[in-house]
């Protein structure tokens, strides 16, 4: 669990605490500051964390006021702490993470069935594994993995470090690496995300508003995020 | 072929230089006898080849075992030296019969033929009954006549002890005491004998050398050492009195009072001593041939079995031997004014 | 045993030690609490935990051995031999002691990876590639538990009284005969424990296996990978996965005798 606050609370100001899954650190620190800069009386304590481990702190009884999670499943699980309905406002599309330069000369999921090649996808009990399990199951590939990252980033570095020779990240992720391309996969399979209120105010509903309004989306279409 | 141990050992430790010429012949026992700290562990750890020469060199039976001059250094474990430890150091965790065979073991003998031979040693000693007990059960006699098994099994060239019998009691000790000499007479060659008992050197050794910061004071038998000490350290042990002073003309001044000495001859700084045997104790003036008699007052009584021990105080302090019937008769005790008194003749002076 | 002639203790003693001991009692409580009891038995022959246990069993075991055939003489070295920069190697020997495994990790992986220093020699030579790889969670297991052998072996050696190594040799034993048949003998007891410290380290080990060796079922995923991954989507597998752990570790641990404790 990672929290960051980006802006301390002082008398006067409110606070909410807003769960966002790791995928969307990057977009979403950029997202809390635009929000307290045009709403200077609210503070927003940024909560980012893989989403299931999220979804068990929800369901332990942290104090969250807003829950955006990288798929729909951890969403559902928590539908009974949910105030209004759950929102899809992103999607990611999986591409083919490969070293810059793409020494292994990769061209497509079907190099995922060569057993000379390092490769890694993210474990199948995280989001963007579960993505990753569905689009190759789609395009047929039975692919011959050699390690299930526990988390996207780890999966991201051992591709920018050249250790793997290609995995399946998110776009978000590859737009955020300079050390590593993207190859598109032409498959329909996105990863939904949703956002939805845990604790009634006038503040988080403001922020829910602020995700899905123009301003918002062009923040997570610049983070490479596909927009609903 | 020199057979025997010939050796000038000059070695340096932090606080000490070692400088000795050491030699033993076959079937001989020679008592190394100083006090702590005068080199004696120095000494053993060169010859066993624990610790290197920084000068001189070791020959034994014809062999160098070391000699700095032409780098020669023969490692511990080719020396054929045997060696008994004042703390036994016998394995714990190897069992009495193991200890003893471990010096065969250790030279490829087959563990058969090892075991027949440390038992025929452990017999020898009188103790084949612990064969199969650990270390940690035997007592500090036992255990030493199994290291003393232990050292010989191997038929060393030469045999290096080192104080074995310092850690055991007075009646251990005696009993030791003749264990190791029926056993030193019966090893063919030189053996030396580390100590700072006296006892254990006028018992055991043919020939003494006394040792003192690292230097040898005095080599002789043990009646030479007894007899004619040549420094405090050995007057000491003996328990003779030694008195500083100043000769001529058959007297000898030492601080205010005179002695009357006998030897004409000696003149300028000497050295007098004095067998606590020789001093009389008188309640008055003695009658008759003593030349020597002050009046003196008794500082200390001490009992050593049938002899008791008077020190006596100003003005010259000495310590005298008397009979326990003496002290009774006389009504002895401290704080006594009394009267000593000795023969010229019994005063042995020293020039130095 | 009666209470008579027992060491009287403060109170206050007893009662920071109680402290203490809840520190650790109570998660694993807390373990055996949401333990699904019923289901267990299922859990556990899934072919994830038997796959991950006989894994982690293996990868313990030749980390151990591998900790040991070099770390004892690395100790006997260092407890023996005064040499310049001594001081230098024992810290550098403990690192992995203080380093976050992560951290150790990824060490391992700019050394040995496919590019790293050494490991890029390595595969284009021999093609052998390290990471990803059993051997890589031996050799990642072995970085982290080796500390532990070094430092109990070189601890009792230090402490050996050395007459008996100079008695040995006076014997006529060679300096390989007093290790064989004094020294290491009678080091024994902290010989034992040297091995099960490793041998705990190195079955408990996460953070550098899974950033180095990566996390493949079969391959690689230890024990606590297992956990680590259940969690995120069946939280019972995962608190089965860690009562096996729990359990190895308590039997092992509760089995050394109290003398070999005493060797630490």
């Amino acid at each position: 669990m990672v929290l960051m606050a980006c802006g301390a609370p002082s008398a006067g100001r409110s606070e909410i605490v807003v769960s966002a899954a790791s995928s969307l650190s990057d977009a979403f620190t950029e997202m809390a500051e635009a929000f307290e800069a045009s709403n200077p009386d609210v503070a927003i304590t940024l909560n980012v964390g893989g989403s299931s481990s999220l979804r068990e702190q929800i369901l332990e009884g942290a104090a969250v006021d807003v829950f955006a999670s990288a798929d729909s499943r951890n969403i559902e699980d928590v539908s009974g702490e949910l105030v209004g309905p759950a929102r899809v406002f992103a999607r990611n599309v999986l591409q083919i993470g490969v070293p810059s330069g793409n020494p292994a000369h990769v061209v497509g999921l079907e190099d995922f069935e060569r057993s000379d090649l390092l490769l890694g996808v993210c474990a199948n009990s995280i989001p963007c594994g579960d993505l990753a399990e569905r689009v190759l199951a789609a395009a047929g590939v039975e692919a011959v993995v050699d390690t299930y990252e526990p988390n996207v980033r780890a999966l991201l570095g051992k591709i920018e470090a050249g250790e793997l020779d290609a995995g399946l990240v998110y776009a978000t992720d590859v737009e955020s690496s300079a050390a590593v391309d993207g190859l598109s996969v032409n498959v329909a399979h996105v990863s939904d995300y949703l956002i939805a209120m845990l604790d009634e105010s006038s503040e988080a509903s403001a922020f829910i508003d602020f995700v899905l309004s123009d301003t918002g989306r062009q923040i997570l279409e610049r983070h490479g995020f596909v927009l609903p | 072929m020199t057979m025997g141990l010939s050796s000038r050992i000059i070695t340096e430790r932090a606080t000490l230089v070692v400088d000795i010429a050491l030699t033993i012949d076959p079937g001989m026992t020679v008592a190394l006898l100083g006090p702590n700290g005068a080199g004696k562990s120095t000494v053993h750890a060169s010859l066993a080849g624990l610790l290197p020469l920084t000068d001189g060199r070791i020959v034994l039976n014809g062999r160098v075992l070391d000699d700095p001059d032409h780098d020669v250094f023969l490692p511990a474990d080719q020396r054929r030296v045997g060696a008994v430890f004042q703390d036994y150091l016998l394995f714990p965790h190897l069992s009495v019969l193991e200890n003893v065979a471990f010096g065969l073991r250790a030279r490829k003998e087959p563990k058969e033929r090892a075991r027949i031979v440390a038992e025929e040693w452990l017999e020898r000693v009188g103790m084949s009954e612990m064969s199969a007990r650990r270390p940690g059960d035997l007592s500090g006699g036992q255990a030493q006549r199994v290291a003393l098994a232990r050292a010989l099994v191997t038929q060393p060239e030469l045999l290096l002890l080192d104080e074995p019998l310092a850690a055991l009691d007075v009646r251990t000790k005696a009993e030791l005491r003749r264990v190791l000499a029926d056993h030193l007479s019966g090893f063919a060659g030189p053996r030396l004998l580390i100590t700072h008992d006296p006892a254990d050197a006028f018992l055991l050794a043919d020939e003494i050398y006394v040792i003192e910061d690292g230097s040898v004071t005095q080599i002789g038998s043990s009646e030479d050492i007894r007899m004619r000490p040549r420094s405090a350290y050995v007057a000491d042990l003996a328990g003779v009195n030694h008195v500083v002073g100043s000769a001529t003309n058959g007297d000898m001044s030492v601080g205010d009072h005179m002695l009357r000495i006998g030897d004409t001859a000696a003149l300028g700084p000497v050295v007098a001593t004095i067998h606590p045997r020789a001093i009389s104790i008188h309640l008055s003036r003695p009658e008759g041939s003593p030349r020597n008699s002050w009046r003196t007052t008794i500082e200390r009584v001490e009992h050593y079995g049938d002899r008791v021990r008077i020190e006596t105080g100003a003005p010259l302090p000495l310590t005298a031997e008397v009979t326990p019937a003496a002290v009774s008769a006389l009504g002895l005790t401290v704080g006594s004014p009394v009267w000593a008194s000795i023969k010229a003749t019994e005063i042995t002076v020293q020039v130095g | 045993m009666s209470e008579r002639g027992q060491t009287r203790l403060p109170r206050a003693i007893y009662v920071a030690g109680a402290a203490g001991l809840a520190i650790v009692a109570v998660p694993m409580i807390g373990l055996l609490v949401r333990t699904p009891w019923s289901d267990l038995g299922g859990l556990l022959a899934s072919d994830v935990v038997v796959d991950a246990l006989r894994l982690s069993l293996l990868s313990s075991i030749a980390a151990t051995l591998v900790a040991a055939i070099v770390g004892i003489p690395l100790a006997i070295v260092l407890a023996r031999t005064d040499f310049p920069g001594r001081s230098l190697v024992r810290g550098l020997v403990l690192l992995p002691l203080v380093l976050p495994p992560v951290v150790g990790g990824a060490a391992l992986l700019f050394a040995l990876g496919r590019r790293g220093v050494v490991g890029g020699p390595i595969a284009d030579l021999t093609g052998l590639v390290l990471p990803f790889s059993t051997l890589g969670v031996v050799l990642a297991a072995t970085f982290v538990s080796l500390p532990f052998m070094v430092l109990t072996v070189e601890g009792s050696l230090r402490n050996l009284d050395r007459r008996y190594e100079g008695a040995a040799t006076s014997l006529g034993a060679t300096p390989w005969t007093v290790l064989r048949r004094v020294t290491l003998p009678m080091v024994l007891p902290s010989l034992i424990s040297g091995f099960v410290l490793t041998w705990a380290r190195a079955l408990g080990e996460f953070g550098a296996t899974i950033t180095f060796a990566g996390n493949l079922p079969g391959k690689t995923q230890t024990l606590p990978l297992a956990v680590y991954v259940a969690l995120e989507q069946d939280r019972d597998a995962a608190v089965a996965i860690s009562l096996v752990l729990v359990a190895i570790s308590l039997i092992v641990l509760v089995s050394l005798r109290d003398r070999w404790w005493r060797a630490l």
